[in-house]
């Protein structure tokens, strides 16, 4: 086995190896959406994140528009903050709505934005004013039950 | 011209572990162009001298100065220099089984030296045809005999034609030819080189034909030292035992055990 | 009299096992200054390139047979399990989901790190331990050529390199497995399949950090074999136990790093 041989087989199994990396990265992974998009960020308020996770998707009319950052609990206001980093080809109006959303019935929990009217956009740093938050399952049980309560009582009026 | 020896042992003890010592107050000048031989029984220490020598080890006590050096003050770059000047044959050859003869020879020079590929070329082929084995250099270490694979390792450490050159028992298993082949060679290549040569072995016979002075050692201890003629004409008992080969002497025949009959079970029961 | 003997017999078995822990403590820190002298001593390996690629063909062109086939295996046989048990949630659909994490987080990284310990690290340690038993080293060194730097080095640089490529490789041939099987042989949607799979896998969470995986795996089999096979005792029964060592101790290293890395980027981590 002399020299040139060897260096043939070395660069053919490092040329594959390359190969099945990028054959991971691109057909396996999401390489071709979002890596190394420029992002902006922007920042929203919740009553209740549910179990929204770091890098859960931002999608509007279902498709990926960006990944949340980032979750704080901000101890003033006794509220969640959510850092979102949104791809900068998307952009949205001031008055966007932020909803905490659950995809299918049990599945994992993104955020939805549905835009607003105003003609200003939302740039780096701002805030998203109006916010739905996630849904837990006691409260609506409880409410469930209140309004069943509640609707047994109307016919005694 | 008298100059300095080129190794000096003065008291050197050394043990591969404290309790047991293997070298004990060894004193040896080896003088400069001589052939000079350490001899003795297995595990009397004169492998181990060799490696004190190599500065592989460091004794425990006393100095060694090799080349004009101590070796106990050498750092690793000191110690690579000197070992730069120095060319050593191992009991086997410890030829590099995955490079060719060529290749095997060539080493020293590609570590060391710079120098352009055709003088190497002409440089190996140099040190093989001194052993005549320059038709061989394209064969591997696998493909050699015990005598063939010597002569290789022999080039090798002549490769950067060094002051000093140690043989750490070179005639081990090897047959007549060959034995007679290296004998000459270690004459010939120290004498052209103008070379030192040290030569650890208990091949005795074959060794006083060629060597300039010897060295007897026994249990760690130099017992005798001289020139062939006071060796052969020597009345130390262990000498004597050693070079004409008897059975009784000094070193007995039998290994330390009880009593034969107790151990046939021959005491009244 | 029976009690003192006993006592004496356990003492001796403490003795014997406080020493024996003792002296594989001591032993981890040679290794570790072993490592930290070859790291500082790659000079010549990175120079002398010629001699870490001539590694890289030992290491991993040759142990390339053994990764690609038992990749095929292990991602046809993932296809089969999983289409069994999805089948019955009616997910069959995400079988592609469930190969490609297994093998890009998991199984890609560990089989192919076990199978390279197995083959290129057992070869490693029994090479150089020969070297050593045949005086190789010695000569090296006589010749004042630092046989760390001219042997060990080469080593190490050509197995750290090879192992994340090789685990790549197993991953990718054993979704290649699992496409076989679960599309063509059972007869799951070729679009799901994919679809669902790129919606899944994640490039910085899953093959990032497999990579990151293989690469942590890489660097410990390869320290072990080198290690063993340059502190193995210079006879044949010497090499054979290096060698048996550097396999049993690679794997459990193997698994042991496994746990940790896993813990650390796969679970907790921020909300």
């Amino acid at each position: 086995m002399n020299r040139s041989t060897i260096d043939l087989w070395v660069g053919v199994f490092v040329v594959a190896g390359i190969a099945g990396l990028l054959f991971l990265a691109l057909k396996v992974g999401n390489l071709a959406s979002f890596s190394t998009n420029e992002t902006y960020q922007v920042q929203a308020r919740f009553a209740n994140i549910g179990g929204l996770k770091v890098r859960a998707p931002i999608k509007s009319a279902g498709v990926v528009v960006g990944r949340v950052a980032d979750i704080r609990f901000d101890n003033e206001i006794y509220e969640a903050i959510v850092l979102m980093n949104l791809d900068y080809s998307y952009q949205f109006p001031r008055d966007t709505t932020a909803k905490i959303l659950t995809s299918g019935i049990l599945g994992e929990q993104y955020i939805g934005l549905e835009a607003g009217g105003d003609g200003v956009m939302l740039k780096q740093g701002d805030r998203l004013r109006l916010t739905q938050s996630a849904v837990v399952l006691e409260n609506l049980i409880s409410q469930f039950l209140f309004n069943k309560a509640a609707e047994s009582k109307e016919p005694a009026k | 011209m008298q100059q300095s020896p080129i190794v000096e042992i003065e008291n050197v003890s050394f043990g591969y572990e404290a309790a047991r010592p293997v070298l004990r107050e060894v004193t040896l000048a080896i003088p400069r162009g001589a052939v000079v031989g350490i001899m003795g029984q297995s595990g009397c220490g004169k492998t181990t001298l060799l490696r004190i020598i190599m500065a592989a080890y460091q004794p425990s006590a006393g100095s060694a100065r090799v080349l004009g050096e101590a070796t106990s003050r050498l750092d690793r770059e000191g110690l690579y220099r000197m070992r730069r000047k120095m060319g050593m044959l191992f009991q086997f050859g410890a030829l590099f089984t995955d490079m060719s003869v060529y290749d095997n020879v060539a080493f020293p020079l590609h570590e060391h030296t710079t120098l352009p590929e055709e003088l190497m070329h002409d440089l190996v082929m140099l040190k093989l045809q001194a052993v005549g084995l320059r038709g061989a250099a394209h064969l591997m270490p696998a493909e050699l005999s015990g005598g063939m694979a010597r002569r290789v390792a022999l080039a090798r450490s002549i490769a950067l034609d060094p002051q000093l050159i140690l043989y750490d028992e070179p005639f081990t298993g090897l047959d007549p030819i060959s034995f007679g082949v290296i004998v000459r060679l270690i004459r010939e290549l120290n004498d052209s080189l103008g070379a030192t040569s040290i030569i650890v072995t208990h091949d005795v016979q074959e060794a006083l034909g060629v060597v300039d002075y010897v060295y007897f050692m026994a249990a760690g201890r130099v017992i005798a030292q001289g020139t062939p003629e006071d060796i052969r004409a020597s009345g130390e008992p262990f000498v004597r035992q050693f070079v004409n080969g008897m059975r009784e002497g000094p070193v007995p025949f039998h290994y330390p055990a009880p009593e034969y009959g107790a151990d046939l079970e021959l005491t009244g029961s | 009299m029976q009690f003192a003997q006993w006592r004496e017999h356990a003492r001796g078995r403490l003795e014997r096992l406080g020493s024996g822990v003792t002296s594989q403590v001591w032993r981890i820190g040679f290794a570790s200054r072993f490592l930290a002298y070859l790291v500082m001593h790659s000079g010549t390996a990175l120079r002398r390139f010629r001699l870490t690629i001539a590694e890289i063909y030992f290491a991993g062109v040759l142990s390339l047979i053994i990764i690609l086939v038992s990749g095929l295996f292990v991602g046809m046989v993932l296809a089969l399990q999983g289409y069994e048990t999805l089948q019955r949630f009616g997910a069959s659909e995400s079988l592609g989901v469930l190969v490609a994490l297994s093998l890009v987080r998991e199984l890609g990284p560990v089989v192919a790190g076990l199978l390279f310990a197995s083959r290129a690290g057992s070869a490693i340690t029994a090479e150089i331990g020969l070297m050593k038993a045949t005086e190789q080293i010695s000569a090296m060194e006589m010749m004042a050529v630092d046989p760390i730097a001219r042997v060990v080095a080469p080593r190490f640089w050509g197995g750290v390199l090879s192992m994340p490529l090789l685990a790549a490789l197993f991953s990718a041939m054993g979704i290649f497995g699992g496409y076989l099987v679960g599309v063509q042989l059972i007869g799951v949607d070729a679009g799901a399949f994919w679809s669902q799979m790129q919606a899944a896998v994640d490039l910085r969470n899953d093959i990032m950090n497999g990579v990151i995986k293989s690469v942590v795996f890489g660097v410990a089999v390869t320290w072990i074999s080198v290690f063993e096979g340059y502190d193995a005792v210079p006879t044949a029964e010497g090499v054979s136990r290096a060698t048996t060592r550097t396999v049993v101790t690679s794997s459990l290293a193997i698994l042991a790093l496994d746990f940790v890395l896993t813990a650390l980027m796969f679970t907790g981590g921020k909300q």
